[in-house]
Parts: C-alpha cells; sequence; structure tokens
C-alpha cells in the first residue's frame, strides 16, 4: 500500500463496509437491475397522476388566459413567478455539489453527487415550465430568440433581464444536462457489460455511447470534468444573480435592492440542499445505498443548511435595516406594512419565512439532531416551505400594493387551476426522478471507485497504524515494498 | 481499422498494474491501451500519453462564444436597427454582460462536450471491440500489440510474471462500427487464423 492514498483518520470513511470493486458495482447496480417494487410503482403512479393533473391546469391557462390563475393589473406574478424562482433554486445544490465541490478536491460529493445533479436537471425543466406558460399566448414563445423576423428584423432587447433570463436558464438547463450526461457514460457501460437482458443490451448499448474505458479517454474525461466543473461554478452564481435582476432591477419598493444576488445564491444553495436531503434520506433506505450515502454524507450537508440558512438570515435583516436607514417612504412601507406587520394581509407568510428559513435550521448546531433522519427529513421539508415562501413575500408582497392606493389589490388568492399547474411539475419532478432512480445508477459507480482505496472504510482500518508509528517503524515496514 | 493481434493480461489490483506499466514499457512492448473502471491519476504518465488538449480548445470555444454575443448584440442594436430604451446609448456593454458571460460558457460546454465525443469516437449506436467485459467492473485489462517482431509466447509469460490474469493472444477490432450489443457480430467477420494469414 502506498503512501500517496493515505488520508488522515480524523475524516471518517466515505463508504462503509468491507468492500472491493466489484461490491461497489454490485450494490449500486443492484436497484437498477432488481424488478420495481410496489413502493416504485405506487411512487410512480401518484407522480404521473400530479402531472396529469398539471397538464389538465395548463390546458385550462392556455384556453383561458392567465386570468385563470387570479393574475391581474396589479398582481402581474404571482405564484407561477414564485414557483419559477424557487424550482431554479432547488436546482443550484446539484451544481453545488457537483462542480463547486469537484473544485474544492470534497471527496464526500462521490456519494451524492450524481443524484443531485439529475435534481438539478428535472427542477429546471420544472422552472422552465413558469415562465414559458406564463407568456399565456404560448404559440409566440419563440419569441423571446433573437431570430430574423419579418417584423423588421426587431431584435429581442438585450438589455432587459427577461431576457437575460431566456439566456441563463437555457444555457444553465444544456450545460448541466451536458455535465451530468458525460459523468453518466462510464457507469452506463459498466451496466451495459452486465445486462443480461436483450433490451438492456440494446438500452444501455446505446446510452453508454460505445465507452470502452481506455485510459486515453479517461483522461480526457477527467479533463472535460474539471472545466465543464470550473465553467459551471460562475454560471450557477450567474443565473441566480440574473434571476435576481428581474427583481432587483425594477423600481419597485422590496425589490430595488443591491443585495439580491448574494442573498438570493444563498436562499437557491439553501433550499436545493433541503431537497437533497428530501429525496436522499428516501432513496438511501429504499435501495439500501446507506453504506454509499452514509450519515457523515447527511452532516455534511445540513451544515451547509444551517450556514446558508443564517446567511439568508443575515441577507432579510440588512434588507430591512436597510428599508429604514434609507429613508424611502415607500421602501419602508412595503417592509414595515406589508411585510412585518403580522396582521396585515400577507403578514403570515413573512413570518412563515422567517420561522422556517431562519430560525429553525439553527437546530442543526446540535451534532445529534444532524445526524437524526428523522428531524433531517422533517427539517429539509420546513426550509422548502420557508423559500417558497421567500419568493411569495418578495413577489406578493411588494406588487399588491403599489404606489398609487385605488389600484391596491384586493386579497389575492390562487385559484385550483394555479395550485394544479405547481402541483403538475412536482408530478413531473418525481416522475422523473422514480425513472431515474430506476433506469440510472443514483451513484457516480466510477467515482466511489476512485476514492475507495483513499476513503473506503476498510482502507482506512488497514492504515490506521500509520499515524501512530514512529518514523523508523513506518520505514522498517513500509519502506522496501517497491 | 483493422483486425489486429493482441496480448491481454488482467489486472485485479492498480497496485500491480503500475510498476506493470512501467516494465511493460522498458522492456520494449508496445502498449496499445489499458481499459480501466475509473480513472487512475498518473496511468496516462506511466503509459507515455501527452497531456490532452481539450483544455486549449475548450478556451477557443469560450471566446468564440464571447465574440459571437459581443459582435452579434453590438451589430444588433447599434447598426441593424436602433432602439431607444429609454434614453440610454445604443453601445450599453454593462447590459450586455450577462448574456455574454452565458454565451461563452454555452459555446465552450458544448464544444468541449463535441470534441470530447468525437476525439474519444462516442456517439450513440457506436459499438466498440471489447477487450474484457469487467473492464468496466473491477478488472484493470492491458492490451499489448503484437508486430511482426513479437514472440507471442515470451509476451504471454512476460505478462504473467508481472502479476497478470487470464493472459490470452486474441484478434481484436480496433475501431468502431454501427452495431448493437445483443449480437456478437463483429465489423468484420474474420477466423484468427484468417487474419492471421493475412498479416
Amino acid at each position: 500500500m502506498s503512501l500517496l492514498r493515505y488520508e488522515s483518520q480524523v475524516r471518517p470513511a466515505l463508504v462503509e463496509g468491507d468492500k472491493d470493486y466489484h461490491q461497489v458495482t454490485e450494490d449500486i447496480c443492484r436497484p437498477v437491475e432488481a424488478k420495481p417494487s410496489k413502493l416504485w410503482w405506487t411512487g410512480f403512479l401518484i407522480s404521473v397522476l400530479m402531472l396529469v393533473f398539471g397538464i389538465v391546469s395548463v390546458t385550462m391557462e392556455v384556453m383561458y388566459g392567465t386570468g385563470q390563475w387570479n393574475l391581474g393589473k396589479t398582481i402581474g406574478w404571482g405564484w407561477d413567478i414564485t414557483n419559477f424562482v424557487w424550482w431554479v433554486g432547488i436546482g443550484h445544490a446539484g451544481t453545488l455539489i457537483s462542480a463547486i465541490l469537484l473544485l474544492f478536491r470534497q471527496g464526500w460529493r462521490t456519494g451524492v453527487n450524481r443524484a443531485a445533479e439529475a435534481m438539478t436537471i428535472f427542477a429546471v425543466i420544472c422552472a422552465g415550465q413558469f415562465p414559458i406558460w406564463h407568456m399565456g399566448r404560448v404559440w409566440n414563445a419563440f419569441f423571446v430568440l433573437p431570430y430574423p423576423n419579418t417584423r423588421g428584423p426587431l431584435w429581442v432587447n438585450f438589455n432587459s433581464p427577461l431576457l437575460w433570463d431566456v439566456f441563463a436558464i437555457s444555457t444553465y438547463f444544456t450545460v448541466s444536462l451536458l455535465f451530468w450526461y458525460s459523468g453518466l457514460i462510464p457507469d452506463l457501460a459498466t451496466l451495459r457489460d452486465r445486462a443480461k437482458k436483450k433490451w438492456r443490451k440494446v438500452f444501455y448499448g446505446v446510452a453508454a455511447f460505445g465507452w470502452t474505458g481506455s485510459t486515453k479517454h479517461w483522461q480526457r474525461h477527467e479533463a472535460l470534468s474539471l472545466v465543464l466543473a470550473g465553467l459551471s461554478t460562475p454560471l450557477v452564481l450567474s443565473v441566480h444573480t440574473i434571476v435576481s435582476f428581474d427583481f432587483a432591477t425594477s423600481v419597485v419598493p422590496g425589490w430595488h435592492t443591491t443585495i439580491f444576488p448574494p442573498y438570493f445564491v444563498a436562499g437557491a444553495i439553501f433550499s436545493g440542499f433541503a431537497m437533497v436531503q428530501t429525496l436522499l434520506v428516501v432513496t438511501r433506505k429504499v435501495l439500501g445505498l446507506q453504506e454509499y450515502i452514509t450519515l457523515e454524507h447527511i452532516e455534511v450537508m445540513n451544515k451547509v443548511i444551517v450556514l446558508t440558512g443564517s446567511i439568508v438570515g443575515i441577507a432579510y435583516l440588512t434588507e430591512l435595516f436597510m428599508a429604514w436607514y434609507s429613508h424611502v417612504d415607500y421602501e419602508w412601507f412595503a417592509f414595515k406594512e406589508n411585510r412585518v406587520n403580522l396582521f396585515s394581509p400577507y403578514g403570515w407568510s413573512y413570518w412563515i419565512m422567517m420561522g422556517c428559513n431562519v430560525l429553525s435550521p439553527q437546530i442543526f448546531w446540535f451534532r445529534k439532531m444532524r445526524r437524526n433522519l428523522v428531524v433531517t427529513f422533517f427539517m429539509s421539508i420546513l426550509v422548502n416551505i420557508g423559500m417558497w415562501f421567500e419568493r411569495f413575500v418578495i413577489i406578493v408582497t411588494s406588487v399588491y400594493r403599489d404606489y398609487l392606493p385605488s389600484s391596491w389589490s384586493t386579497y389575492y388568492r390562487p385559484t385550483i387551476w394555479e395550485v394544479g399547474f405547481y402541483m403538475g411539475t412536482f408530478g413531473l419532478f418525481f416522475t422523473c426522478y422514480f425513472l431515474f432512480s430506476k433506469f440510472f445508477p443514483v451513484i457516480a459507480i466510477a467515482e466511489i471507485k476512485h476514492i475507495l482505496k483513499r476513503s473506503g472504510g476498510n482502507f482506512k482500518d488497514k492504515m490506521g497504524g500509520i499515524e501512530v508509528e514512529t518514523v523508523n517503524q513506518f520505514g522498517d515496514k513500509h519502506l522496501h515494498e517497491h | 481499422m483493422a483486425v489486429k493481434k493482441f496480448v491481454t493480461g488482467c489486472f485485479k489490483d492498480e497496485e500491480v498494474l503500475f510498476p506493470a506499466v512501467k516494465k511493460t514499457r522498458r522492456a520494449g512492448y508496445k502498449i496499445h491501451d489499458v481499459f480501466t473502471p475509473f480513472p487512475i491519476h498518473g496511468l496516462d504518465k506511466a503509459m507515455g500519453l501527452r497531456d490532452t488538449s481539450l483544455h486549449t480548445a475548450g478556451f477557443i470555444y469560450g471566446i468564440s462564444g464571447t465574440a459571437t454575443a459581443v459582435g452579434f448584440i453590438t451589430w444588433a442594436l447599434t447598426i441593424d436597427w436602433r432602439l431607444n430604451f429609454g434614453g440610454k446609448p445604443f453601445f450599453s456593454l454593462p447590459a450586455w454582460i450577462p448574456i455574454t458571460f452565458e454565451l461563452t460558457v454555452l459555446f465552450a460546454a458544448v464544444g468541449m462536450v463535441l470534441t470530447f465525443c468525437y476525439l474519444c469516437q462516442l456517439a450513440p449506436f457506436v459499438r466498440k471491440d471489447h477487450f474484457n467485459p469487467r473492464s468496466t467492473d473491477d478488472t484493470f485489462v492491458m492490451a499489448l500489440e503484437c508486430t511482426d517482431k513479437t514472440n507471442d509466447g515470451e509476451a504471454v509469460s512476460f505478462l504473467q510474471g508481472l502479476g497478470a490474469e487470464e493472459v490470452k493472444v486474441e484478434y481484436r477490432e480496433t475501431g468502431w462500427w454501427i452495431g448493437r450489443y445483443d449480437s456478437e457480430k463483429k465489423r468484420f467477420e474474420k477466423t484468427g487464423e484468417a487474419a492471421a494469414a493475412q498479416s
């Protein structure tokens, strides 16, 4: 055993149990190769039903217009854009895990990156639905693209944040998809070579692109992953920055603040990690992958949640302070009367946001709570409720009372079709996730093998002596090996 | 591409593989390739492969994205159809930074992935001769290419001496073809003897 592979005993093992390379392949491929369970079918069918309800809701909207969503002159953005920002934010944790943690050389990402990247892609697909269907005349959606047209050609407004969003979201989706799939190719080849049934051989044969595992190919693959990670890191920050520009570049009280970009990015990572926890706490149990997605992984992600939750909390307090300190009447009114005032029409939503996002994650200062799966699952749901309300607070409480009191809105509440559309995206998301977890390996097999001899439990145990040995003892034992 | 003759050996541990690769090169054998289930850092250096230029390609794609965005927006908003947005200058570069950045990333990422697939000859429906199906599971497969001067028997015992298992002399197709993985049909149906007779 060469010294190069040594990793301190202080770091807990990332793969538990006595594993070798073949065992890793077996463990991760087992759920893919087994018949789907009753639980899977139940979950899948519920998701499909929700998706169908979503399709019906969208059909209603296309037939009768955005009025179906209780949107009008005063409240032009309601649940739809709230949901859009919420879904985009959820996607960001996947890119953080796969890209930023790769650049920071965090070994623990290997256990969770594949599922988190898949989550990113599905979340971005869901997010994209909202601005598209919100257009109302969706058959004109291609107007957002700069193509030579017969109207001049009149180009799109490249100075508009809404157009930046078009470019940001579509680039984000494309790059995430490429990153995810290029990482998946070697693992699909593993499944292909293990396949016994004809359809599996054909399906994984096509999907694996003819991967062989040649050293030269691996060298290029490593280079590709690293550069894509380097590109995705600023990309993920830019995407939510641009989403926040949709608000920050306007002159609406409560939106017109410079703190929005970092505040939105922190919130996005916060909610994204919560969604990763929701999915993985269940996935690891159902697929029996507790030795790969260990309590350590869960704990580390809970630490990220308490960190980003606190950043978000500071951002809330900062914008509140600045609203008062700025001496702008409209700004202060939006905060004091529309948000903080518990007895204003939407005051309750502000306090739900504060409670779920700022107070509740503080429970993760305690190690026992970070390692408790029930608490983690419950908290992950709570955080996502809180983050949904954050976007709701920002959007609705700022627009329902604008500069002109005569146009103040009566109480805005969503219609069944607006709620149905949101539920439909849950259906879409979970349908995709169920299919993914059935047909693709939810953990990156090759990457786990890569860290196995450094961070695997059995290999760490064997090297435990190194830290207490003297130099001479170590030399006697290891020096003459080669 | 063509059918060639190889001596293949399987290794179960990269700790054995590394010294084996070095000794094989020193002995003057031509290593066709080493197939591994996961990337092994330093193996490319040990095999004497040069660094990949994929990074450089990515950089070129990236700046072409930057140039496309800046060039096109400048042309569209300052030359082709000037629009007055609230009295702001037609050439308002700061407002174009987001789209410029996104296109830089998009061009770099898409270009690099396509280049990667081209260089490695990866695509859907592509089939390649698989030296050993377990090379995507837990086996490191080293393939020595046999030339006219190679003595098969010597090469086999050499690999066995380095700790390789299941050492075999095989005829393999080196290129790719359109094919499915559920059939054993090769691109060229040649028996070992036929290929040997030809060479």
